[in-house]
């Protein structure tokens, strides 16, 4: 068994408490480039306590379709980003993984590469899923490499389905599936 | 296209609205047609009661009114109004001009008449010279080549075929998302050059 599932080299996935979600993820957001990495509906700008609220109310045990993680740094122990496994479906094992660095200065590091491969991990052995799927947008290449270094291959693209500044992007869709994360992470079943 | 032609009728069914009263006992039938169900929708299938069914009506008028990113149509014979499926043009996203389309037609012996096609037809019609969308996605389970091909012959190209994410009878099957864009759609109503 592995007792570290939620460490990575970089990185550990961590809950944490919603008044510190709250204050943190309302000055992320107000990054936009940050935002429309991470997200196709329009930016918004939420207080941080209505974005605590959210919080309360649903990060609970047990939500069935989704689980997410904060990021927090190994070395500094900083609150970096988020990630979770959201539309799990159930009977098809499959699920969706969105992630975000919400302090810029991280960006680029390596932090991101590592929190994928813990989540991976706990989705192929905790979860048991078959597969799982992200979609990511044409322009952020720096996104579309790090999965790429995860494991992750492009499955097709949406095209143009974002309109972002007077220009149409396709958002790219990829996919793991089980026997590809083993074969990266060589069954080590037994360390 | 003239604005004299109507946006809800085709040649032999037309789009309508939910009729609270009739519409739940015929479909509670077609839900228990566990292939039916299998077809149209990756959650596990389940057969659904008439009163299950009035609740997600309520539901589905609900949302279209509140949410204004459902638009929700019965499909009816013409000229008798007997219902025979349903269409909807869901999960729009107005900023990127986008959306997902999904029919259904119930009844098996409905099934391979054209029906669909023209259903689909309209439904195109809607989404792009009424609600000016610049794209429709359409997801199609790998086991349903009947709706692979009412796609395709609409004008859908396979965008991404997100592979073994459906398990069924024991054996996996890729998830095909298919799209079309506006363009292509005009294009096609041009007819050939």
């Amino acid at each position: 068994m592995n007792g570290n599932l939620f460490r990575g080299e970089l990185v550990r996935l961590t809950a944490e408490e919603p008044e510190l979600l709250g204050k943190t993820f309302s000055s992320w957001d107000r990054d936009s480039e940050f935002r429309r990495l991470l997200d196709d509906e329009p930016p918004c700008l939420w207080s941080a306590k209505k974005i605590k609220e959210w919080f309360e109310k649903d990060s609970y045990e047990g939500d069935e379709s989704g689980l997410s993680f904060c990021i927090r740094t190994l070395q500094e122990d900083c609150l970096i980003g988020f990630i979770g496994l959201w539309d799990i479906e159930w009977s098809h094992g499959d699920a969706e993984v969105g992630i975000g660095i919400g302090d810029r200065e991280r960006w680029g590091k390596g932090y991101g590469t590592d929190a994928m491969r813990v989540i991976l991990r706990y989705g192929f052995t905790e979860l048991n899923l078959e597969r799982i799927t992200l979609g990511v947008f044409g322009y952020n290449g720096r996104a579309i490499r790090s999965y790429e270094k995860a494991g992750f291959t492009v499955e097709g693209r949406m095209r143009q389905a974002l309109y972002r500044d007077g220009s149409r992007v396709d958002i790219v869709f990829m996919g793991i599936l089980r026997h590809e994360w083993q074969a990266l992470n060589g069954e080590r079943r037994e360390d | 296209m003239k604005i004299s032609e109507s946006l809800f009728v085709a040649e032999n069914i037309c789009l309508a609205p939910i009729d609270h009263e009739k519409d739940a006992e015929i479909e509670s039938r077609w839900t228990h047609d566990a292939e039916y169900m299998r077809l149209l929708s990756l959650e596990p299938a389940l057969p659904l009661s008439a009163a299950q069914l009035k609740k997600r009506y309520e539901k589905i008028e609900k949302e279209q009114d509140e949410k204004k990113n459902l638009f929700y149509f019965t499909v009816r014979m013409r000229p008798d109004d007997r219902l025979v499926g349903f269409a909807r043009l869901y999960w729009i996203e107005w900023s990127n001009a986008g959306g997902f389309v999904q029919l259904g037609i119930g009844d098996p012996n409905d099934r391979q008449h054209g029906y669909g096609t023209q259903v689909l037809r309209l439904l195109l019609r809607y989404a792009f010279d009424e609600l000016n969308l610049y794209r429709l996605t359409a997801l199609i389970p790998e086991y349903n080549p009947l709706a692979l091909h009412l796609f395709s012959k609409a004008g859908f190209v396979e965008e991404v075929r997100r592979r073994k994410a459906l398990n069924r009878d024991g054996r996996r099957w890729d998830l095909l998302h298919l799209g079309i864009l506006h363009e292509e759609w005009d294009a096609l109503q041009a007819g050939p050059k």
